[in-house]
This record gives C-alpha cells, structure tokens and sequence, in this order.
C-alpha cells in the first residue's frame, strides 16, 4: 500500500498557478528527491500535502487515511529560513518541539521528554550544543537541530525542504547517514532538492516536477537527461552543452 | 509625598503597577509575532469605539464604551488581516493606514459629540491621553482580573506560545491551530489595550506594550525570562511613573509611566547582559586583546 497518494493535485499563488494536476504516489521505505527548478512549486507541494497552503481542487491521503488522523505519523522539516533563529532559545528546547505533540497541549514536557531530545541532538552530533543559544550556531548546525527536531518525532513519512541547501560537507554527510537510516527502517522521506549532480548518489527514487509531475519513480531509471532537460527547459540544455 | 498616603492614590498606584505588569508581558507576544505595530494600530483604532459607546448609552459608562473600544478595535484588526491577504499592500502598510483613519474618525466623532448637549462635560478627552488619577477602587479589580488573566493565558499555553511564535508552520503540522491562537492572541491583546486606554490613553498604549519587552530582549536568551523580566519592567515603570507623577500638582500619569519605562529601556540597551551596548564592546575589546597577544607570541615563537 503506498504511504502517500496525490491526485490530481491544484494550487495557485495569488494569481499564478503553481501546482496543476499533480499526481503521484510513494512507496513505503523509499528516499525521494523533489527536483525542480525555482518557481516550480517544490515547497508549495510541500505545503499543500500538509495543508499549509490551500488546495484548489485534487486530494492527498496519507497511509490510506486524511493528514488529521494519522498527524503523529507525518514529520515536517521546514526551509531553514523560515523561522527567526534569533528567537530566544537553546537547541535542546527547539528539539523539545518536535515532541510537543506527544507531550499533549496545554502539559508541561517532562524529563523523559528532555532526554529523548538529548539523544536526538546527540545523533545528529549536536550533544556538546544543547545549550547553545539557536541564533550562536552556524547554518548547518541549526539545520541538524532541525533534524533532530523532526527524529524525535519518530514519524513514518518525513518531508523536508532542501535540507542540503547552504551546509557544509560534513553536516551535507550527517543528513544523509540518518536519511539513509531511516529509510533502512522502513521509513519514507521525500526531501525538496537542489543540486542535481548528487541525486543520483543520495536518492533511490526521484520526483521531476515542474509545476506539474514530469516524471517519477526509481532514480536511475527517470534521472535521464531528456526529463531533466524537460522539467528545466531550454536554459539547462544551452547550460550544458556549452559546457560540455 | 502627602499625596502618596490619600486612598486614591494608592489605588492608582497598584493600578498601574498590575497593568504595567500585564502588558508587559502581552508585548513579547507581539514582539515575537513581529506585530509591535499592531497593537500601536489596535490602541488608535479603539477611541471610534469609545466615542460611539457613549454616544449611543448618552452618559459615561465605563463598560459601554469599553465594549465599543473591542469591536472597533478587533474590527481594525480584520480590515488589516483582510487588506494584507487580499490586496498587494504590505502589512506595516496596512496597519499604518488603519491607524490613521480610525484615529482621525474617532477625533471627529470626539469633536462632534462633545458639541452635543452634556458632551463637554463627558471626560472624552481623557481616553486621548489617558487619565489614571481618576481610578478607583473597582478599576483596580478589573486591571487585577485581566492581570491575571493574561499571566493564566501566558502561563498555561506557555509550550504553545512558543512554537506559536518560533515556527507556525511546524506547530500546524502538529496539530496546533494557527487560527485559534492567533484569535486568543487577539482576543487578550484587545482587552489589555481597553483596559490600558483609560490610564495612559490610546497613543500612549502601544508604548506601554511594546517598550518593556524590547528592554527584557536585553538581558536574556530564554524566551521565559523574557517574559517574566518584561512583566517586572512593565509593572516597576508604572510603580515608579505614578509615584513621580503625584509629586507634582496636577502632572499627568500615563507620559510618566511612559518617560520611566523608556529610561529602563536606555539602561537596557546600554548595560544590558546580552547585546547591551557596553558588554558588545567590551566584548570587542577583550577578543582584540587575545588577538593582539596571541599574534604577539606567534612572532617571538617564530623569531626563536
């Protein structure tokens, strides 16, 4: 049974269209790559999937049921950008989020609570950090609080948006190992990507999407030059060519 | 000092000190959510409110014009969420027109209504600048209620205000309401701002909101002492601004609050422990220093 099914997905920014009839759906213990250039609605799917941003018309299930039953089993790792790092507070508290869920509203989160995101931190070699103001760290190191963030929440689809982007080589090296121990556990990730030379290494299986789904499934069998050329247009071929 | 003993007076005081208090603490909300101007917006657009309220009733009753001060208030509030989601226009913007033109309809309905029969004597004016000397006792109850109110509101949601405000996507996909929160955000916000108007007045408020929290930003990296430092803040301006305030015959309480709260906000920004302007540089002075030596040793080492 697929763990997440989209049809016919529709959703617009103001006036532009930016999703049209996006279709597809994801097998469990995959690792996939959104792949798409700016503009084509790579985080909006995103958003929409968990509805965070309205849908015009299509429907998204997620382990054959709505997002609002099966909530707890569904992580989210936003852009990186889009939270005020200069907030208040130590890494160990925005690890402490992701269990909020699980602490139950309006509860105060307990030592349990802490020491699971203390070891969430650690595996995301952030243990000596813990205490650290979020606005002292570097981008890579706020990025791996992410992660962490979103481990502790112990989902079985996570979705994160370019995770990768703007971190060095060795957090770039951390993401993947848990990305790939995850999916060694059965779980489903599908990451909103950028760089195109490492798709191939990083994901078993990829979803081109240029406002609509111009191709997907197993990376080495729909990572060909014709549907990158297509899902970028004419401006990556001319790229390209001249360079090579 | 004499005045200082009088019943009222001490009435006003703790008044001011309990209001100071719980705006304090509602400002790092806004602060957070990056809507400092908002409550600037919301205080303005209040006075149509008060105006209409008591033009209706026909005398000065408290509650009334309260109630008109909300629902202009949370009205405004709706027109700016509603120019900023469906027009081009910018939020600062939004508010910014809103502020204006509530505040320039309840200066001519003020106008209006104090020509008519019995106006003048209505003590409209004071919800322009506020008038904390006439307080009494039952004030001091509302302002201990709605105190407590907020502090509840604060204390019992506190995990929740802070994803709120860290990261309202992620706190959605938890299952967190944005709407909800955002409409008891409003809801306590207003009512903080009704209450406040009648001491320091409707130009005045948004200072009494803002200020503290932005001092507090200076000595602290927990948003929960955040919190509570403002709330001291808040509450230590009005102590003190009321008290200076009675020491002279006839000088107004809400601009005294407000002269003392910004004075806490200089020594913040100057002596502050974090981002204060003196530990900035002598933190700047003491890496210099280590700098300086330990290139100074490189040399002799090298030199060896």
């Amino acid at each position: 049974m697929a763990v997440l099914t989209v049809n016919d997905l529709t959703a617009s920014y103001r006036k532009n269209k930016v999703l049209n009839d996006v279709s597809f759906n994801v097998q469990p213990g995959s690792l996939t790559s959104i792949v798409g250039p700016n503009g084509a609605g790579k985080s909006t799917l995103l958003k929409v999937m968990l509805e965070l941003h309205p849908k015009l018309s299509g429907d998204v299930s997620f382990f054959g049921s709505t997002l609002n039953k099966m909530k707890t089993r569904v992580g989210y790792v936003p852009q990186r950008g889009s939270v005020d790092w200069d907030f208040p507070t130590d890494a160990l508290d925005v690890v402490l989020m992701g269990l909020y869920g699980r602490v139950g509203w309006l509860k105060w989160p307990k030592r349990e609570h802490r020491e699971k995101a203390m070891d969430s931190l650690e595996k995301m070699g952030m243990a000596d950090y813990a205490g650290r103001q979020i606005s002292q760290l570097s981008g890579g190191q706020q990025q791996r609080v992410f992660l962490a963030r979103a481990l502790v929440q112990e989902a079985d689809l996570y979705f994160m948006d370019e995770p990768l982007a703007g971190v060095d080589a060795a957090t770039e090296q951390a993401i993947m190992t848990i990305l790939n121990e995850l999916r060694m556990k059965g779980k489903t990730v599908m990451v909103v990507h950028h760089d195109l030379q490492t798709v191939e290494d990083y994901f078993d299986h990829v979803l081109l999407l240029n406002r609509t789904v111009v191709a997907h499934g197993v990376t080495k069998d729909v990572f060909t030059k014709d549907n990158v050329y297509q899902t970028y247009g004419g401006t990556l071929r001319y790229m390209m060519e001249a360079t090579t | 000092m004499n005045i200082l003993l009088s019943h009222n007076a001490q009435w006003v005081i703790v008044s001011t000190l309990i209001l100071g208090m719980a705006s304090g603490m509602m400002g790092c909300l806004s602060y957070w959510k990056r809507q400092s101007l908002m409550s600037d917006a919301l205080s303005h657009a209040a006075l149509p409110g008060v105006v209409i309220g008591f033009a209706l009733v026909g005398v000065k009753s408290l509650p009334v014009m309260m109630l008109g001060a909300a629902i202009s208030a949370i009205i405004a509030a709706l027109l700016i969420h509603w120019i900023r989601s469906s027009t081009r226009i910018k939020e600062d913007t939004a508010m910014g027109i809103i502020l204006s033109v509530f505040f320039g309809l309840g200066i001519m309905l003020l106008t209006m209504v104090n020509r008519m029969p019995g106006g003048n004597q209505s003590g409209l004016d004071s919800f322009i600048f506020g008038q904390a000397a006439s307080m009494v006792r039952k004030d001091v109850y509302t302002m201990l209620i709605l105190a407590v109110l907020v502090m509840l509101v604060l204390f019992i949601g506190f995990k929740e205000w802070k994803i709120f405000l860290f990261d309202p996507d992620f706190a959605r996909g938890l299952g967190l309401s944005g709407r909800l929160m955002n409409g008891i955000y409003l809801t306590v916000l207003v009512l903080v701002i009704i209450t406040g108007i009648q001491v320091v007045g409707v130009i005045l408020m948004s200072a009494l909101l803002i200020i503290p929290a932005v001092s507090a930003r200076y000595w602290t990296q927990s948003f929960k002492w955040m919190v509570i430092l403002s709330g001291l803040f808040g509450g230590g301006a009005g102590l003190v601004g009321t008290i200076i305030s009675t020491l002279g015959e006839g000088w107004p309480t809400g601009p005294f609050i407000i002269v003392t709260s910004s004075t806490l906000f200089v020594i913040s920004l100057v002596f502050g422990a974090q981002k204060g302007l003196l530990i900035q540089a002598w933190q700047l002075r003491t890496q210099r220093k280590v700098h300086v030596s330990s290139s100074q040793s490189n040399l002799t080492q090298g030199g060896e």
